[in-house]
């Protein structure tokens, strides 16, 4: 099983790398694009024994180690 | 008194704050590995700043599950002293020891030069030796030292006094200039509300020594040394 885990920042944080990075977007044509946030991609592996176990760790993770509440917001899938 | 410092892999600034209590004002400092899980004899605790765990995931996000931040955790909350310096602060704030976060500076830049700092209260053990309208010139190295917390958090951090450092130019007021990191409200350090645990971004241990061009760090320490003498005649009486 594989988990893909998005983490991204809160809405209320300021993300000067998304800031820059749509600045950059303008800056060599696009057109068009409102606002660029920037966050993390994970892959884990997962040696778990069924999906809901791995969703319950995976959750658990996330909110313990992998993402920090305070700033930044996550999601993921298990595959 | 006994400083316990602790010493993560990627610390950098350990060896400085040591200099600083032991050589610099004559009190016992350890060295502790982040494998140990005892504070031992420690009358307080400096995390000192660097790169722990190359600042992996997000600045203190692993270092705060190293076996000696649960002695750290069990100090704290039996009302030890414990002062974080840049990384040590953003440790603490991934440790739920101070609320908020440290996040990227809102230049990108990695900012290293002096800073000047005002002290908001001296009701701290850590604020308590520095003349109330003295400005610190300081020197600052992060690239994540822009402190964030929700509205709530930070009304409650003003409500309770907890903003221990601000930003501020060379007249003592805390402008956008002077906020070298877009932290909120030009904060640079904090306290719990049980006023026990610091953090700050600027480094006092690098500017407690005339011949280093500045002093004024010394002040820090010496309120820590302070408090703890205070603490132990209470306790002796």
């Amino acid at each position: 099983m594989k988990a893909k885990i998005i983490i991204t920042p809160k809405k209320a944080v300021l993300d000067p790398q998304g800031k820059t990075v749509q600045s950059a977007l303008a800056h060599i044509g696009y057109s068009g694009v409102n606002d660029v946030r920037v966050g993390k991609y994970l892959e884990i592996d997962l040696a778990g024994p069924d999906r809901e176990t791995a969703r319950q760790q995976i959750d658990d993770a996330c909110h313990k180690i992998l993402s920090n509440p305070v700033i930044e917001d996550y999601r993921f899938e298990i595959e | 008194m006994n400083f316990a410092v602790l010493q993560f892999p990627g610390s950098n600034c350990d060896q400085d704050v040591v200099h600083v209590l032991r050589n610099v004002l004559g009190h016992s400092a350890r060295l502790l590995w982040h494998k140990d899980s005892s504070l031992g004899e420690a009358d307080a605790v400096v995390i000192p700043g660097g790169f722990s765990y190359g600042d992996y995931l997000r600045t203190g996000a692993i270092a705060r599950f190293s076996p000696v931040m649960c002695a750290v955790q069990n100090f704290a909350a039996q009302g030890g002293l414990v002062l974080g310096v840049c990384n040590g602060f953003q440790i603490l704030c991934e440790a739920g020891l101070l609320p908020g976060a440290l996040i990227r500076n809102r230049s990108l830049q990695f900012r290293c030069e002096s800073i000047f700092l005002k002290t908001a209260t001296t009701d701290s053990p850590f604020t308590c030796q520095i003349p109330q309208e003295k400005l610190l010139r300081l020197p600052i190295a992060h690239g994540e030292g822009c402190y964030f917390a929700d509205e709530e958090t930070l009304g409650r951090l003003r409500a309770n006094n907890q903003i221990l450092w601000r930003y501020v130019d060379a007249q003592g007021e805390a402008t956008e200039q002077s906020n070298p990191n877009g932290s909120l409200d030009n904060i640079a350090g904090i306290c719990n509300e049980t006023r026990n645990v610091a953090g700050l971004m600027p480094h006092p241990e690098r500017a407690s020594e005339p011949i280093l061009g500045c002093a004024d760090g010394r002040l820090v320490f010496e309120s820590l040394i302070e408090a703890l003498s205070q603490a132990q005649t209470e306790k002796a009486a």
